[in-house]
Parts: structure tokens; C-alpha cells; sequence
């Protein structure tokens, strides 16, 4: 009894920590990097996701939250998959504009497979073409919510396997 | 030490300095490049192809959607092939509002390049600083056109929106504000001893290496070449307004710098000139859907350089061919005389110093790998390698 007692503590103490500081990280499937700026102007002084803690990081490895632009190429295809395969669990995927929700103006060109939900999961989805930093943040910090259920999901199943 | 013995390490597609995806394979002896190999073509879309199968309005729209960051540029060049084909006019003062916008996004643009460029050297503080002073260019873009990315203001004929007085003001006031800034970042990057020691001396282009390799816009004046469209072969109402085309002669990363800052001036200076200069009158003039049987090529200066339009119409209302030439198609090649010699960690910033843009670049090319040698192919060759 103490043993579970003392996991969920060491639980609770990690997960506070875990949602102040998630690291985000960027792909770009094929779009018109105007997303991708939009991004990085989230990262800078006038927008400043840097509040709840997020910081970009460039390895799959070390990031929590994946947001993609653009719809997904038979070239990017591949890398997408993997990258999303790399992250630790849990995960959240946000796709940022259109084209990655629904190809939207790529519609008909013959090197675009589909939108990320057809190689990827995806959570949460930001539209616009491109969407204002705004939107932007507000689907990020859903995203947390998210990740904050999914991080106690993972803790029950740990505890369970424990037990 | 020869390509073979050397050790490689990938860098990309994913990675931290660039927003876009490209794959580079470097060839490395200890700490210094041999050789690179560039392997771009992950933002390829197919969007010329799809261009054939639009109508010309249509096709407006997607070619904003090439690139985010010079999106304006591409309209405009566009837009002027089209009007040349239908032998149409347009109004002088969608002329005037045209080069505003063109000048506004070569700002916001630059300014982008120089946080980029702090942030390649870990100097983050220009990073954060270069951006904030490009969120005064993107609130009056966004005043002026409703979008902060795309603005949507170029169409066949001229202009879409108009600049009212009160939004003329605006623009002033603007510019004022960010003219001072530039000068604190010419100040800091000709100065500032962290900011030197990466950028002089490293990434160096020599005046016959750019010459071999055509490169084209501030990277080709970095290493003192006169090449600006606006001066070469004047569109729109340049040749009326006074403005200096800047070139730097120390071939390095740091004079690639400065010619884009001192850019930023000289574009401040053809808004005022636009903004008084403007005439009142319409906006735009009426196109008919079907253009006229013909080809021609049209050509602009982009943030990145030189950027060619070739439009071919068989009197239908759709293209029978639309071929694009960006900036960094031309550039890209430059990353090899750049890159031999210099240091692994300088990579980034060297490869960030021709500001590339892969979004407009990737095209498609068929390697042979056994041979080496590429080709290009016809439509019976597809089809057969269909039935495979």
C-alpha cells in the first residue's frame, strides 16, 4: 500500500513539473512556411509563448508537444512518421493551417498524399491560412489540457503494471 | 584528405535552424568540411503543374501560397506577366501602392533575416529584438491589407485594396520608427565584437566564384556584384524614384549583413517616395478572362533576389504553362564554395546567410544514381513507368 501511495506522490510532484515546462518542437510537411513564421513570431517578445514555459527544441527526443504545417509529401512522409515515433509518450500533435487539416489550397497537386491525420494521430487542429499567433496559442494551451489528461492516463496504466 | 576517407555527418531534414525541412550531407576531416552535398526537394508540391489546370484568377491565389514570406513579390511578378500578355495598363497609382507593398515585405523580410541570423550565432537577444521591430511592419501590413502573411493585394489588373490618407499617415510614423532601428542594427553588426568574430571572415564568396555560379540579389552584392533589377531593368515606377543600389566588398558573412541592412534604408526611402508620389485615381482596371495567345517572361527583385516569370497562353483562360525561377534555385549553389574549409559550427550561419527559402525552391530532377547524371523525361517515359 505505502509502495503505490509513494508513486503517486512522485507522480504528482513530476506531472506539476512536467505541464509548467513543456518543450515544443516544429515540423514543416510541405507548406508555405507562412505558418512556420507565424510559429516563431509566437516565440518573440509581442506574442511570448515562452510564459508557459515552452521553449522550441529541434530534437523529437527531448519534446513533448509536436505541432506540424502542411500537408505531407511523399518526400516528408517518412520523416513525419518518424519524428512522431521518436517523441516520448505522452504526445500531442497540433497541426497549424489548413492544409494540414484538409490539403486546402493544394487541393489537386500531384505531389500531396493528404492531410497529417491520414500518417499521423492528430489532437488538435488550428485553422486559418495562416492562423494568427493568437489562435495559435490558444491551441497550444488546449494542448496542455490535453497532455495534463493524458499524463495521468500513462500513471494509472504505470500504477496498474506496478500493482 | 579526399571525400571517401572523411567522415559524414547528416544535418536535416528536421532541425532546429530553419523552419523548412532540406537534407545536407557534410563531409568532415576532424572539425573541418571537405565537401557537402545538398539534397533539397521536401517542399516540392507540384504547384506548376497545378497552375495548367486553373484559370489565370484562379491561379493568383496559389501562387501567393509558394511562399509565406515573399508572397507579395510572386503575385506582383505574376500578375505583371499576365497584364503584359493581355497588353493591358494598369492604374498609376496601383502601380505606386504595388511597390509599397513589394518594399514593405522586402522589410519585414530582412528584419526576419537578422533575427535568423542572431539566432545561428547564439546571440539570442537580436533574435528577440530583430522580431519585435518586424511586428511594426506586419501590424501596418496588416492595416493596410487584413493579413499578416498573405496579403492578397496584387490581382490582374492592379490592386485590390487602397491606402487611405489616415493609413498613409500611419505608414509614416512606421517607418520613422523602424529607420532608427536599423541604424542600432548596422551599429551593432559592424561593432559588436561577439557578433564579429562569427561573421568576418567566414562564409567567404568570392567576386568570380559568384559570377560562376549566377548568384543573384544581396547575396551577389555581399560579394560586390551590381545585380538589382530595380536598377537593371526597371518595372513598375522604379526609374522615377532616387535610390541607391548597395553593394559591400568584403565578401564575408558580415557583408552580407550589411548590404541587407542598408537595403532596409534605401526601401524606407522609396515608401516616402511612393507615399508622396502617389496619384489619385482607380485602383484597377478590368481583364478579360481569356488572354490572348502569346509567351512572355517578367522578372522582379525579391527580398532573396532575382525572381523570373515565364507565362505562355494558348488563347484559353487557363496557362499552357507558367514556369517559375526563384532567388535560392540560384543561391543554393553558392553553399558549396561557401562551405569548403570552414569550421562545422560555423555551418548553420553560413547556410543561413544566403537567406534561403526552400518553399520556393524544390523542383523536380531524376538522378541517376549509378551514373551520376541527371535527365529529363518525356510523357511516353511516365506512362511506361507506370505500367511497371
Amino acid at each position: 500500500m505505502l509502495k503505490s501511495q509513494l508513486f503517486r506522490l512522485k507522480a504528482k510532484v513530476l506531472n506539476h513539473a512536467r505541464i509548467k515546462s513543456p518543450w515544443i518542437m516544429h515540423f514543416d510537411a510541405t507548406s508555405c512556411n507562412g505558418c512556420g513564421i507565424e510559429i516563431i513570431a509566437c516565440l518573440t517578445p509581442k506574442y511570448d509563448i515562452e510564459r508557459f514555459g515552452m521553449v522550441e527544441k529541434g530534437n523529437p527526443r527531448h519534446s513533448d508537444i509536436l505541432l506540424v504545417t502542411g500537408a505531407v509529401s511523399h518526400k516528408t512522409k517518412d520523416r513525419l512518421r518518424l519524428i512522431y515515433d521518436q517523441m516520448p509518450e505522452p504526445k500531442v500533435v497540433i497541426v497549424i493551417g489548413v492544409c494540414g487539416i484538409s490539403k486546402g489550397i493544394y487541393q489537386g497537386c500531384y505531389n500531396i498524399i493528404g492531410p497529417i491525420d491520414k500518417v499521423i494521430p492528430v489532437d488538435i487542429y488550428v485553422p486559418g491560412c495562416p492562423p494568427r499567433p493568437q489562435a495559435i496559442i490558444d491551441g497550444i494551451v488546449k494542448g496542455l489540457d490535453l497532455w495534463k489528461d493524458k499524463l495521468k492516463e500513462e500513471d494509472k496504466r504505470k500504477e496498474e503494471y506496478m500493482l | 584528405m579526399s571525400r571517401e576517407d572523411s567522415y559524414s555527418i547528416p544535418l536535416g531534414p528536421q532541425h532546429p535552424a530553419l523552419i523548412e525541412p532540406e537534407y545536407l550531407k557534410v563531409h568532415l576531416d576532424g572539425e573541418t568540411i571537405v565537401d557537402v552535398d545538398i539534397n533539397i526537394g521536401f517542399m516540392h508540391r507540384g504547384i506548376e503543374k497545378a497552375l495548367q489546370q486553373r484559370t489565370y484568377m484562379h491561379d493568383r491565389f496559389l501562387i501567393e501560397k509558394i511562399c509565406g514570406i515573399c508572397s507579395s513579390i510572386h503575385t506582383l511578378s505574376y500578375c505583371g506577366a499576365v497584364e503584359k500578355l493581355a497588353e493591358v495598363d494598369i492604374p498609376e497609382r496601383a502601380k505606386y501602392i504595388r511597390m509599397i507593398i513589394a518594399e514593405l515585405e522586402r522589410l519585414h523580410s530582412h528584419l526576419l533575416w537578422v533575427g535568423i541570423a542572431g539566432y545561428e550565432i547564439g546571440f539570442d537577444t537580436v533574435f528577440q529584438l530583430a522580431w519585435r521591430d518586424r511586428e511594426i511592419v506586419m501590424n501596418i501590413l496588416e492595416k493596410i491589407s487584413g493579413n499578416r502573411v498573405s496579403y492578397s493585394m496584387n490581382t490582374i489588373g492592379g490592386v485590390r485594396r487602397d491606402i487611405s490618407k489616415s493609413k498613409a499617415e500611419e505608414l509614416h510614423k512606421a517607418i520613422d520608427k523602424i529607420d532608427a532601428r536599423i541604424y542600432h542594427y548596422i551599429d551593432v553588426f559592424t561593432k559588436d565584437s561577439t557578433i564579429i568574430k562569427r561573421t568576418r571572415g567566414t562564409g567567404i564568396l568570392t567576386e568570380k566564384d559568384a559570377k560562376k555560379y549566377s548568384i543573384v540579389g544581396p547575396t551577389a552584392r555581399g560579394s560586390g556584384i551590381f545585380c538589382d533589377i530595380r536598377k537593371d531593368d526597371t518595372y513598375l515606377k522604379y526609374s522615377t524614384i532616387d535610390f541607391n543600389e548597395i553593394t559591400h566588398k568584403t565578401l564575408d558573412i558580415e557583408s552580407r549583413a550589411v548590404v541587407r541592412l542598408k537595403e532596409l534604408l534605401e526601401s524606407t526611402k522609396i515608401i516616402r517616395q511612393c507615399l508622396n508620389m502617389m496619384p489619385k485615381g482607380n485602383l484597377s482596371v478590368k481583364v478579360p478572362d481569356i488572354i490572348p495567345e502569346g509567351e512572355t517572361i517578367f522578372h522582379a527583385e525579391a527580398p532573396r533576389g532575382e525572381i523570373l516569370y515565364y507565362v505562355r497562353s494558348d488563347g484559353t483562360d487557363k496557362p499552357y504553362r507558367v514556369k517559375i525561377r526563384t532567388p535560392t534555385l540560384a543561391n543554393i549553389l553558392s553553399l558549396k564554395p561557401m562551405l569548403k574549409n570552414q569550421q562545422l559550427a560555423d555551418m548553420p550561419i553560413i547556410v543561413a546567410s544566403i537567406d534561403p527559402c526552400f518553399s520556393c525552391t524544390d523542383r523536380v530532377t531524376l538522378l541517376d544514381t549509378k551514373t551520376g547524371r541527371t535527365k529529363t523525361v518525356d510523357e511516353t517515359y511516365l506512362k511506361s513507368l507506370k505500367r511497371q
